[in-house]
């Protein structure tokens, strides 16, 4: 374990040390002040606009974060070839992913932190006292970063056997088709063969649901989440994680690198 | 009796190509060979030649289509061994965003050093490289000839048994190349084993207990420098000046090359007398006789003669 986190930990610095991450967690931010501008001249619902916006924000600076970064995680390193001295030390190949992908999840962490802090910074500045329902919001940037590294590593994966460009079309398609996991499983009331119905509600289940971790309506009207989702979410994002991981190592494991 | 430090056994390497990946292109094919504890082993061969791919695979950078490797006694897959191997890949490249002394700490962390231990070494390290006052700057800003001496102070800072480099000597100025041939000096009279990769002649004749010869994928020839040099004397060279009014020598000076002075023949074993007689009747100083003997480069072209496009790839203006 503890050479996964000498790759986690440098993972990590390398994120620190790159501007574009300060660049993109800067811009959420001025998205996030922007809310304040936009919920004081939205009537009565100055707070409901001001949190879904900064989770909007949130999620699309850790979504571009997490698909391109993501995919460079391995690829960059076979690209340049850091990767063949780093493997000439006594580590293993899939110690090397789960490092990589801990090293991200880690950054990930870190920037939605800092976003969220600016978001009850700015809902302070508006609302001048924080209530028990904003808890909600808190409990949403949570399933915003469980959502984040379930993108890393499904990118990964991708990145484990196919070009950078395609990696981010295939990470980015099945986030587009999580998305409607639910719409899927509601074919089956439609007038569909019962094969098609069938054929569909394997597919919702393979997908990865994206849909679970979208509580943003419930956050920004401070309605409580359920602590039975926050811990469904968990185990199903650890699950499905450790399923991909499992997957991009035993790939990475007998991978050619040029 | 120990075992070898590296044994091959008809490894092969075929990468698959074509649109389909139906087609195969075969970059080594039934290599099998030895490297001794504590020798060191020059593979040579011009570019394109299969010298990098053995070593990828000794490394586990890419698998064999199919043969056997072992380094240490263990099969090559055992990434434990590791902890015992020192390698410097072909033009390498690290973490740019991390300083010589970040990117040597970090590999020295895979060793399980604690943090005095690791400092001790990196700041060796960087002095025997002569990188000590560049340690703290990114290595973004490195020349090609600094990342290959970082490369080089992480492929030794474990104290490894076995070195691997690949191209040691690529992109290194002379001032460079002898710093590093000093260093595979010391590390050979430390007892370690060394493989090293080249298409540079000279630096093999100089450092190499054995040389392997590759070409074509194919290794052509194994053996110890000096032994293959000397396997045959093809002839005899005649040094030697000549009176300026000896109007009696025109014969003899047709056949020898002016050299300053005097004059340099070629001739065969057997003829050495009747041209050393020819000579002392045209009133020649003899100024010296010696023996003309293959060169490893010599040896060297002629094993991939059958490739010359590949062979005229080969540095020989290194010397």
């Amino acid at each position: 374990m503890n050479r996964v986190l000498i790759v986690t930990r440098n993972t990590f610095r390398e994120a620190v040390r790159d501007r574009v991450l300060y660049n993109l967690v800067v811009f959420a931010l001025l998205m996030i002040a922007s809310a304040v501008v936009v919920g004081q001249i939205s009537m009565d619902i100055e707070t409901v606009v001001m949190i879904s916006l900064g989770l909007s924000a949130i999620s699309l600076i850790g979504l571009l974060i997490a698909l391109f970064t993501g995919v460079g995680l391995v690829s960059k390193e076979i690209d340049k070839r850091t990767l063949h001295a780093v493997l000439a030390k006594p580590l293993r190949r899939w110690e090397f992913l789960l490092g990589k992908f801990l090293g991200l999840t880690l950054t990930l962490a870190v920037n939605t932190a800092a976003m969220a802090a600016g978001l009850f910074l700015a809902l302070l500045f508006v609302k001048h006292s924080l209530t028990r329902g904003d808890s909600a919001v808190l409990v949403a940037v949570y399933f915003i970063l469980l959502k984040l590294m379930l993108v890393v590593a499904l990118a990964m994966l991708f990145s484990c056997f196919t070009s950078p460009l395609l990696a981010i079309l295939f990470t980015g398609g099945l986030y587009i088709a999580g998305l409607f996991v639910s719409e899927l499983r509601s074919l089956e009331a439609t007038n569909l063969t019962p094969q098609m119905q069938k054929f569909f509600a394997v597919v919702s289940y393979v997908l990865p649901n994206f849909g679970n971790y979208d509580v943003m309506g419930a956050a920004a009207h401070g309605r409580s989440i359920a602590g039975n989702l926050v811990l469904y979410n968990t185990l199903y994002t650890l699950l499905y994680c450790a399923i991909l991981l499992a997957a991009a190592a035993a790939v990475f494991s007998r991978k050619d690198l040029k | 009796m120990p075992a070898p430090a590296i044994e091959t056994e008809n490894l092969a390497k075929q990468y698959p190509y074509g649109f389909l990946h139906l087609k195969k292109k075969t970059s080594l094919e039934g290599l099998t060979m030895q490297v001794e504890e504590g020798e060191v082993f020059g593979l040579l061969g011009p570019n394109g030649a299969g010298k990098s791919t053995t070593i990828k695979l000794l490394m586990g950078i890419i698998f064999p289509t199919s043969g056997r490797a072992r380094m240490l006694g263990k099969p090559v897959s055992d990434v434990a061994m590791h902890h015992h191997i020192g390698y410097l890949p072909e033009q390498p490249y690290f973490y740019d965003y991390l300083t010589a002394s970040e990117v040597l700490d970090y590999f020295a962390r895979f060793h399980g050093y604690g943090h005095v231990e690791r400092a001790q070494r990196v700041a060796r390290m960087l002095k025997k490289v002569g990188l000590e006052t560049a340690g703290k700057i990114q290595l973004r800003k490195y020349s090609k000839g600094m990342l290959q001496r970082v490369g080089l102070a992480q492929a030794i800072l474990h104290d490894p048994k076995l070195v691997i480099l690949d191209e040691p000597m690529s992109g290194l100025d002379p001032v460079g190349r002898r710093e590093v041939r000093d260093i595979i000096l010391e590390l050979k009279n430390g007892g370690k084993t060394i493989l090293f990769s080249t298409h540079i002649l000279p630096d093999a004749e100089v450092l190499c207990d054995r040389v392997g010869v590759i070409a074509g994928g194919r290794l052509r020839g194994v053996g110890a420098p000096d032994a293959i040099v000397t396997m045959k004397t093809v002839g005899m060279e005649i040094l030697f000046e000549l009176p300026e009014s000896n109007a009696g020598a025109e014969k003899i000076c047709a056949k020898a090359a002016k050299s300053g002075t005097g004059y340099r023949l070629g001739v065969g074993e057997n003829e050495l007398y009747a041209a050393l007689e020819e000579l002392r009747g045209a009133g020649g100083k003899i100024l010296s006789v010696t023996q003309i003997k293959p060169t490893l480069e010599d040896f060297f072209m002629e094993l991939v003669g059958k490739d010359r496009a590949q062979a005229a790839a080969v540095e020989v203006s290194g010397r």
